[in-house]
């Protein structure tokens, strides 16, 4: 019983790094640049849905979908304020601008929030599923999580597949200038993307505080890694290579902590990653790139 | 300047692949190499001799798997099937680098320099496997530094002279207008000592000036170097004037080979240039 | 010999840079010129401007981006603490025990960088810098579990607690996470000038050396230089090493600066930090990156009157730098002001005095 329940920890805690790594994967795919100031965007989640709940009184639905909007908004805002100007500069110049702009997020939410951490209450307030007399017992944010997951995963699946802003940001993450020769407004679809992976990340921050509730200004730094991690680990630019990843990444996490070592579970983490790099350096579901000579 | 290239011997060419009658071994010889790219065959039984101070000539129509070939030969790709013989020495399992050192210099259809070194420092990377030294000897600054150093400094100018490049070799090679790119291409590859060398369009982008300018210097390059040279080209002029003898490539397979004039009067050639004639 | 003047111009003018700000401020602080929280500030910035130098050599030189620095760092810096506090009994000279600390944690670090280097050399680009972000967080974690203490009979290792070690008195001097304390305070501000000094000779010396040649020209053109003859493997393998040996050195004067040194201070922030002063600096600038890591080492104290307000306007600053040096319409507005400027210097001199 003791394997089903950290099977399905595993999966829960993956489905979280699921959704983040979703939102680095597309950014990924279509700007080419790594935003590392994703997890701080989840947090900046966490605490909009913290502040609807605790000091509005909203109920749990309205905290979610707030976060949602000023995620969403603050991921187009970023992207507009920060790396738009940089649409032509060397990729390492985005990438310290991305780490100037996680910067930015937590020192502005230490002076928001200050330092102390939040006790953050659940979204999610069903009783836990209890099986086999008992014995086994799942937590209904364990539950939503995974349910969220595949649902956000099915209809991102449906929107880059049949939709007109889907189909327009995979021919931008293929071929920016061929994309904007067709007549793709490519500026508008980056900040679709943007504005996508954020509001998903606004999500996984309150499943997140939901299953581990304590709320800090570096709340999402770790889980930002991890995720990119998992992003990586799939084949980053990849929509099904992040679910994947991140779900892998949760189960390998909480079975190292439970079978092996509690204190080495992210060496483990980071080793495993590092070995499947080896043998699929771009991943596990990355397409192969071949320099032309 | 060529009495410290060893290798050469000045053999006269006479004509060439494959039947003709080489004394000496000749510098290269590709049997029977193939390559697929999963399931895509590029290049299928490729069978060439090249003797010692030969400019041979590999054309055909675009995507007949002629830089393929020379990518092959240099082991940017490793061969599916068939043997490359190397001054008659087997290549098989040596990586680029290896091949290099081995005698195989070449030159990129898609000019590949080191853009932000200098023109004398990309000839002096050539130039690194044989002005020696350690690294340690490098970071100290030991005598052998300077020495070698010095070594390396004469040699490139004495390199890029052969294309009157020497006033350019503190500008960034980057900078460099696109025919001097090309012709730094070849000084880089020569800066290697090859005995055999591989030059993928090397008059692309030329005017006919410039372009006539290249074959002499091409054929100046073979006589006082003493090497073999092999080249890919779509100017019917340049290669109908400077190659010995000359391979046509369609479809991955060689379909004819011949001196210039055989070629040029060869029907399958034209076929695979301008089509088939409809009949009636 | 010609050639070789424009570079060794370069770089004499860099040495000159270190040596005049060391003379300035060993004026100041011997005059007592120097706030107190500038001077304690001294060595950190020597530590830094070494690391900026030598991640410069894998980022700018050879074209990696490795966001790990701050691992090997730590190699340095908790093997450093080791060796000096170890041989505090049978070594009584300070700076003896420093120099001893700083050559065993860069060999320490040289070690675990080829370690890490033979398999995350393999890779490319994002993926070679994810490799290097999880070597740094599998180092630290390392660090966090690891015990080691030294009695009569030597050293003692472990991964799970101090009673783990199986001493017969001695002391303990790492203690898992909480680090090392009680460490010596034997570094000096003149053993970081000549850290600096020593990381920039082998640095520039081997950047103008046919070494530095055969990283650029792989930097530049991996397959051309394949096709020269170049061994890919083992000269981006060299760079690597020698660049985490220099981050270890540093790492060892850093840890024998403070009484306590925790494993947490060399996270993924620190090596984010060192890649900032780089990029700043301009890629493969050596001098820029020393003069940004110094400007950023200082530009947080000099905020601290801001209070809660001084990283916010750090990381403001940050960004708006990294638009201004990168955005193409502010780089041409800058390049026409300068242009402007260096015009009116020529008008007044005749010819340009241009001496190649």
């Amino acid at each position: 019983m003791s394997f089903l329940s950290n099977l399905i920890n595993g999966i829960s805690l993956g489905s979280v790094y699921a959704i983040i790594a979703l939102g680095y994967t597309m950014v990924y795919g279509i700007a080419k640049m790594l935003n590392f100031a994703h997890g701080d965007v989840i947090m900046v989640g966490a605490y909009i849905c913290y502040c609807a709940m605790s000091y509005l009184n909203l109920p749990p639905v309205v905290g979610v979908l707030m976060a949602m909007v000023v995620c969403t908004l603050l991921g187009m805002l970023i992207e507009r304020l920060a790396y738009k100007p940089l649409r032509s500069a060397p990729s390492l110049a985005v990438l310290i601008t991305a780490i100037g702009v996680s910067y930015f997020l937590q020192n502005a939410a230490l002076l928001i929030w200050k330092s102390d951490p939040k006790v953050f209450t659940s979204v999610v307030n069903l009783p836990a599923l209890k099986l086999f007399d008992g014995e086994l017992v799942i937590s209904s944010v364990a539950i939503v999580t995974v349910l969220a997951c595949v649902v956000i995963m099915v209809a991102l699946t449906l929107f880059t597949g049949k939709t007109k802003m889907g189909k327009s940001m995979r021919a931008v993450s293929e071929d920016k200038g061929a994309a904007q020769l067709m007549g793709i407004d490519v500026n508008r679809t980056i900040s679709l993307t943007f504005a996508i992976g954020s509001g998903l990340a606004a999500v996984a921050g309150v499943l997140l505080c939901s299953a581990y509730p304590t709320l800090m200004p570096t709340t999402g730094s770790m889980p930002g890694i991890k995720a990119f991690t998992a992003a990586v680990f799939g084949g980053i630019g990849s929509i099904p290579g992040a679910m994947l990843g991140g779900i892998l990444l949760g189960i390998i996490e909480i079975f190292s902590k439970a079978y092996i070592s509690t204190q080495f579970s992210d060496a483990i983490v980071f080793g495993v990653l590092i070995v499947v790099l080896l043998i699929k350096p771009t991943g596990l579901l990355g397409k192969k790139i071949s320099e032309k000579v | 300047m060529s009495n410290n290239n060893p290798k050469m011997v000045p053999v006269p060419s006479h004509s060439i692949i494959p039947e003709r009658d080489v004394d000496k071994t000749p510098v290269l010889e590709a049997q029977h190499l193939g390559i697929d790219f999963g399931g895509l065959t590029a290049v299928d039984d490729f069978n060439m001799v090249i003797g010692r101070t030969e400019i041979a000539g590999l054309i055909g129509p675009n995507g007949a798997g002629k830089t393929t070939v020379f990518n092959l030969l240099t082991k940017v790709y490793q061969p599916t099937r068939g043997a490359i013989l190397l001054e008659g020495k087997e290549t098989t399992g040596m990586t680029t680098a290896q091949v290099n050192a081995a005698g195989i210099a070449r030159t990129f259809q898609n000019i590949r320099l080191f853009n932000n070194l200098t023109v004398e420092e990309n000839v002096k990377v050539g130039l690194h496997n044989q002005n020696k030294y350690s690294t340690f000897s490098g970071i100290l600054r030991l005598p052998s530094f300077w020495r070698e150093e010095r070594k390396s400094h004469e040699r490139a100018l004495e390199l890029l002279s052969i294309f009157d490049m020497e006033d350019l070799a503190n500008h960034k090679a980057g900078s460099l207008p696109y025919g001097a790119q090309r012709r730094l291409e070849i000084v880089r590859a020569l800066a290697t000592n090859p005995c055999l060398l591989l030059l993928d369009e090397p008059a692309a982008g030329m005017n006919p000036s410039e372009t006539a300018e290249l074959m002499d210097n091409i054929r100046k390059i073979r006589d006082t170097f003493n090497i073999a040279i092999m080249l890919i080209e779509h100017d019917m002029n340049l290669v109908m004037g400077i190659c010995e003898g000359i391979a046509v490539l369609n479809y991955g397979r060689i379909i004819a080979k011949g001196t210039p004039a055989e070629i040029q009067a060869n029907p399958q050639v034209i076929e695979a240039y301008l089509g088939k004639k409809k009949e009636g | 010999m010609k050639k070789l003047s424009k570079s060794t111009r370069s770089n004499f003018i860099t040495y000159g840079i270190v040596v005049a700000a060391f003379i300035v401020m060993q004026i100041l602080s011997s005059g007592g010129k120097l706030s107190s929280s500038l001077s304690g500030q001294l060595i950190p910035i020597c530590v830094y401007i070494s690391l900026a130098i030598s991640l410069n050599l894998t980022v700018g030189i050879l074209g990696e981006l490795s966001l790990g620095h701050a691992g090997f760092m730590s190699v340095g810096a908790f093997t450093g603490v080791v060796v000096s506090m170890s041989l505090q009994s049978s070594i009584a000279s300070d700076p003896i025990r420093l120099l001893l600390a700083m050559i065993v944690g860069a060999v320490i670090a040289a070690i675990a960088g080829i370690i890490v280097g033979v398999p995350v050399l393999r890779l490319r680009g994002d993926y070679l810098a994810i490799v290097t972000l999880a070597f740094g967080e599998i180092i630290k974690n390392i660090l966090n579990n690891l015990y080691v203490g030294v009695d009569g009979s030597g050293l003692h290792f472990s991964v799970t607690d101090t009673a783990a070690l199986g001493m017969d008195g001695g002391m303990v001097l790492i203690n898992g996470p909480m680090g090392a304390s009680g460490v010596n305070k034997i570094a000096t501000f003149t053993a970081g000038f000549i850290l600096i000094l020593v990381t920039l000779f082998v640095v520039l010396n081997l950047i103008n050396s046919r070494t530095g040649r055969a990283i650029m020209a792989i930097r530049d053109n991996r397959i051309a230089a394949e096709s020269v003859g170049l061994n890919i493997t083992k000269y981006k393998l060299l760079a690597f090493v020698i660049s985490a040996a220099l981050a270890g050195a540093a790492g060892a004067l850093y840890a024998t600066n403070y009484s306590t040194i925790m494993p947490k201070k060399f996270d993924f922030n620190t090596s984010i930090l060192i890649l900032v002063f780089v990029v700043l600096g301009g890629m493969g600038n050596i001098r820029g990156g020393m003069i940004a890591a110094a400007i950023l080492t200082v530009l947080p104290e000099v905020l601290r009157a801001m209070n809660d307000y001084r990283m916010l306007i750090y990381a403001i600053v940050l960004i708006l730098v990294m638009l201004f040096t990168n955005n193409e319409k502010a780089v041409q507005i800058r390049k026409n002001i300068t242009g402007k400027i260096v015009g009116v210097f020529r008008k007044k001199q005749p010819e340009g005095g241009a001496e190649e």
